[in-house]
């Protein structure tokens, strides 16, 4: 086992392939990340809805994607949606299984976050005379957005991890490209080892910039 | 002048105000006592229109508080609030805890708005804690805070609900001292209070609640020195 050579040279030679697999990766972790964000943001309204429609379609949401693998929701969007003729690219599939299951994460987030700021800052915003608008905007948002904000920066990062499975219909995000370089090389372990650096990079710059937002604005 | 006539107001099956008369002239100070769950906070918290009513009708100034056509972010300038539970804002310093409404809704300008807000912390006593959080004051000091931030929107009336009921007993005399401030500068104000030497020593009346009735009202040394109702007098002998 000791006697294996490692050969690094041919991994340096494919690494702007590498770097072109790793920006598809944060492509779609930033893009269903905010996408999912934004749903999630309409879904923990209507999760209080007085429309009884939309409150159990917010509950269906979040059941499906809080409990079922992230890899089956890939396979709906890819597969099963083909059923209904809708063919969506290797691509879109990714990205909407991604943000589909990043609603669902963020909705809870959400409305811990609005639950955690307590009925009567409500009342005081009110009672000096803030409207609706007003009230939201500069006295609960604030605190929900210091509540959410790290358990957000840590769906972000579980969004990055879901986008491997990319891999799986095709799609040469940063795993798909490295197990496409590997099987012309033959040399997994060196690819593969490089490929777990860049994600650690990202996930720590990822991090690293969170902790300074949140230490520096928000008083985490 | 705040008219208060025959409110009735009941969460579901539960009937919290069952038919409250009551007028508070200006300058007068007015001191709700009476158990826990008597109605007296959701009296205030009807005033300022923070709950609704299912009966009757609530005036201040002559403007009907409940009525649908009330602008009641307009109304609430009128009315100072200020809580058990201290609500400051969390996430501002209490500098900006003060400032943010006069900036909002009374539309001041930064520097204005700072320098009236740093003007009514100190009258406060906060001198020294204008950029520090809430959660680097005291109880005492977050709730002078708050006071400071009811104040600073110059309201005709002030709304106490237990105001010094979350303090430790060594802080509750400095609250009560601004409140004694107050009065004597000639602030109406409604005071729900569990302190009855205060409410002895500055309410021009007394009202004692119970079952969300007001079951004696009168001057402090007839309610309290001198109750005339069976219920008053169980009330105070349990609590003085």
């Amino acid at each position: 086992m000791l006697d294996y050579t490692f050969q690094w040279k041919v991994v340096w030679k494919r690494l702007p392939d590498l770097f072109e697999g790793a920006i598809l990766t944060l492509e779609l972790t930033i893009l269903s990340s905010i996408i999912g964000l934004l749903i999630a943001s309409i879904l923990v309204i209507w999760q209080k809805n007085d429309n009884i429609f939309l409150r159990n379609f917010t509950k269906t949401w979040i059941s499906i994607a809080r409990n079922t693998p992230a890899l089956l929701q890939i396979y709906i969007a890819y597969f099963g949606l083909g059923s209904f003729g809708i063919h969506l690219s290797s691509y879109v599939a990714v990205l909407g299984a991604i943000a589909f299951n990043n609603a669902g994460y963020m909705t809870e987030i959400l409305r811990g976050g609005f639950s955690s700021v307590s009925k009567n800052q409500n009342q005081a915003a009110k009672g000096l005379g803030l409207n609706n608008f007003q009230t939201y905007v500069y006295v609960i948002y604030p605190q929900v957005l210091k509540t959410v904000f790290l358990p957000m920066t840590n769906q972000f990062i579980w969004a990055m991890m879901g986008t491997s499975l990319g891999i799986i219909i095709g799609l040469q995000e940063l795993t798909g490209m490295t197990t496409f370089l590997q099987s012309q090389t033959f040399r997994p372990f060196e690819f593969y080892f490089i490929a777990a650096l860049i994600y650690i990079f990202i996930s720590k710059s990822i991090l690293l910039s969170s902790g300074f937002i949140a230490k520096k604005y928000l008083r985490i | 002048m705040i008219k208060i006539k025959d409110v009735h107001k009941s969460y579901g099956d539960l009937k919290v105000l069952d038919g409250i008369d009551l007028e508070v002239n200006n300058g007068e100070v007015v001191c709700l006592v009476g158990a826990s769950g008597s109605g007296k906070s959701t009296l205030l918290l009807c005033v300022n229109a923070l709950e609704g009513i299912d009966k009757g009708e609530v005036l201040v100034d002559e403007i009907s508080v409940h009525d649908k056509n009330t602008n009641q972010n307009e109304l609430r300038k009128k009315l100072g609030i200020v809580f058990q539970q201290f609500n400051t804002f969390p996430h501002l310093t209490a500098l900006n805890n003060v400032s943010l409404a006069l900036k909002l809704v009374l539309k001041m300008s930064k520097k204005e708005s700072n320098d009236l807000a740093e003007e009514h912390l100190i009258k406060v006593g906060l001198k020294e804690k204008l950029n520090h959080y809430p959660s680097e004051l005291s109880g005492g000091q977050q709730q002078r805070l708050a006071i400071a931030r009811a104040l600073a929107m110059s309201p005709s009336y002030l709304l106490l609900d237990e105001i010094t009921s979350a303090l430790d007993p060594e802080l509750v005399g400095e609250v009560l001292d601004t409140l004694r401030m107050l009065a004597d500068e000639g602030m109406t104000m409604i005071v729900v209070t569990h302190e009855i030497p205060f409410a002895r020593e500055v309410a021009n009346r007394v009202a004692f609640f119970h079952e969300g009735k007001i079951h004696e009202i009168g001057s402090p040394k007839d309610l309290i020195s001198n109750p005339k109702k069976i219920r008053t007098k169980e009330f105070l002998s349990k609590i003085l």
